[in-house]
């Protein structure tokens, strides 16, 4: 039984033995002194291992009794997850070790955060949920206070603190009862307590445990710690925060929904329904009056987030294949447009209001169309491959006789697009301004204009993401 | 007899009074942190009443506290890290306080 149990956890053992082991070897050697190594190093890791289980995979395993479930579904959010930690650890370096930030904590608890995810999207069981979320939490919470000199940054980890805890305990009190109501806490179990109709205890169970989730994904009603953590947090842990855990997150959510009450479609249908429409309207509109760009990015994931959701709330695999399309995209998306804000700076110092932005194509032309590509794209404009994920979770919802949703959502983006092309217009038609600074780290230009070009040469076949989303959809909802 | 019921009900009652020590508290970040911990404590409650309940043979609820309280005292630990930092910046630990960022 172990052997070939610890073979399927090997990818979260190697992480995590290496983050606990660079740890030691930090804290005995050079300190922070070793931390822009630990970061390449870090990257280089979990790179490797994004490759490693995107080409290695086969089949569905499950190990320890089935709490750790290996399939293509959860391949899928693992191989987006590790990619988007490694590019946001390489383009935030320059960024941290200018401000004197780059501590050596930094890159080991964006592994460990990524084991974390790595258990969150393969938890098969409760418990295995649990830890794996606490896991990303608990380094999330200190990442948002890196800053420690910093009255924003500690607040936002002031504030990310309470709010997950509270949202971890919620969720926790739905899975205590889900566990007393169904016997079980694996989710195979679960689903045999909820196959036709849903005990109320099981209901109740369902809600909290839903509750929790969408505090994770920042979906309204439970989004008011998103802005302010954004704002707050230094710039490369923001970008960290808007493109892994979101893909965890959803992952999650989709894990729990299909393999724990998969019976009951139904029944959280309504609800996801709910919060995607919600999402998707307050992200649109309260994202109108911002002028400092992390606060609207903030915004902005809220909204995208309401779109991910509503390829859930269809409750159908074609579903979930367009939900795990449109995570794919909006990662992309998102790390190519915080590898632009990164460099947002004039004579060394960050700015963030996006009023600074005024005339940046006169002076930039090549970083202007690259964002002006990337806003288009988040706005869902057609020719860009944002506009694809978008219409992959509007047809889920038309399929799954959602109308209204899909109606829904296409005026909410319609509301949203103001606030992208808002920066468009900045950019070129804006009044004169100081300029901002030219410097620009290789990596941000390299990946703010790989970004770009994905969201480009993508139109043709969706760099063929289609095919391993259609067999992890396959593999979850059965 | 105290059973099933009973236990439940002190459960949702210790939710209760933490969601709302969370939620109508103006005075003191330490007083959130005590309500997150009633929270789990409610659950640890609802998982081991539950776990007897289902019988003899059904530790996993019992089990499933063990890592609860682990990770409670870890959270803890973070948040008190956090609060320590906060307070040197702020000099203030007040609830009404924590409004540099308007959200």
């Amino acid at each position: 039984m172990t052997n070939a149990d610890f073979q399927i956890l090997l990818p979260e053992i190697v992480l995590a033995v290496f983050a606990m082991a660079a740890l030691l070897f930090a804290v005995y050697t050079g300190k922070d002194k070793t931390a822009p190594m630990l970061t390449w190093i870090t990257a280089a890791i979990l790179a490797a291992l994004a490759v490693w289980i995107g080409w290695n995979g086969e089949g569905t395993n499950a190990a320890f009794g089935g709490m750790f479930v290996d399939d293509a579904f959860s391949r899928f959010a693992k191989v987006v997850i590790l990619i988007a930690a490694a590019a946001v650890l390489v383009m935030g370096e320059g960024y941290m070790a200018k401000r004197n930030l780059l501590r050596f904590e930094y890159p080991l608890l964006i592994a460990l955060a990524a084991v974390g995810m790595m258990v969150m999207v393969s938890a098969g069981d409760l418990i295995a949920l649990y830890m794996g979320l606490e896991l990303q939490s608990l380094s999330l919470y200190v990442v948002a206070a890196l800053r420690r000199d910093s009255v924003k940054s500690t607040e936002a980890g002031l504030k990310y603190f309470v709010l997950g805890a509270l949202s971890s305990g919620l969720l926790l009190y739905g899975a205590s009862l889900t566990y007393g109501f169904a016997g079980t806490t694996m989710f195979t179990g679960i689903v045999e307590a909820a196959a036709h109709d849903i005990p109320l205890g099981l209901l109740f169970g369902l809600v909290f445990i839903l509750m929790g989730l969408a505090f994770k994904v920042s979906a309204v009603p439970f989004h008011m710690w998103t802005p302010d953590v954004y704002e707050g947090s230094p710039t490369p842990v923001t970008a960290f925060f808007a493109t892994a855990p979101k893909m965890a997150a959803m992952g999650l959510f989709a894990r729990v929904v299909h393999d724990a009450f998969g019976g009951v479609t139904a029944d959280w249908g309504q609800i996801v329904a709910l919060l995607s429409v919600a999402s998707m309207f307050l992200g649109a509109v309260a994202a109108i009056g911002q002028r400092d760009i992390k606060r609207l990015m903030a915004y902005s994931s809220i909204a995208h987030m309401g779109f991910a959701l509503m390829g859930l709330a269809s409750g159908t695999e074609f579903g979930v294949q367009a939900m795990l399309i449109y995570m794919a995209i909006y990662v992309t998306m998102n790390v190519g447009t915080f590898a632009f804000i990164l460099s947002m700076q004039r004579d060394g110092q960050a700015v963030t209001d996006i009023g600074a932005l005024n005339q940046y194509s006169k002076t930039e032309p090549l970083k202007a169309l690259a964002v002006l590509v990337l806003m288009f794209s988040l706005a869902g404009v057609p020719p860009m491959v944002g506009f694809f994920g978008k219409f992959y979770v509007l047809q889920a919802a038309v399929q799954a006789d959602m109308a209204w949703l899909a109606v829904a959502g296409v005026i909410a983006s319609v509301i949203g697009a103001f606030y992208y092309l808002r920066i468009v217009y900045f950019m070129y038609f804006g009044e004169e301004t100081d300029p901002l600074d030219h410097a620009m780290a290789p990596a941000q230009w390299v990946f703010l204009m790989a970004s770009a070009a994905i969201m480009v040469l993508g139109v043709v076949n969706l760099l063929g993401i289609e095919g391993p989303a259609t067999a992890a959809a396959a593999a979850l909802v059965n | 007899m105290v059973g099933l019921e009973q236990y439940l009900s002190v459960a949702a009652a210790l939710l209760v009074i933490g969601i709302f020590g969370i939620f109508l508290n103006r005075k003191n970040v330490i007083i959130l942190l005590m309500s997150i911990e009633l929270i789990l404590l409610a659950v640890n409650i609802n998982l081991v009443a539950f776990s007897s309940h289902l019988g003899l043979n059904d530790l996993v609820g019992q089990i499933f506290t063990l890592f609860v309280l682990t990770v409670a005292a870890a959270e803890a630990a973070i948040g008190l890290a956090i609060l320590v930092c906060f307070f040197r910046n702020r000099g203030t630990i007040d609830v009404e306080d924590v409004n540099v960022m308007k959200g």
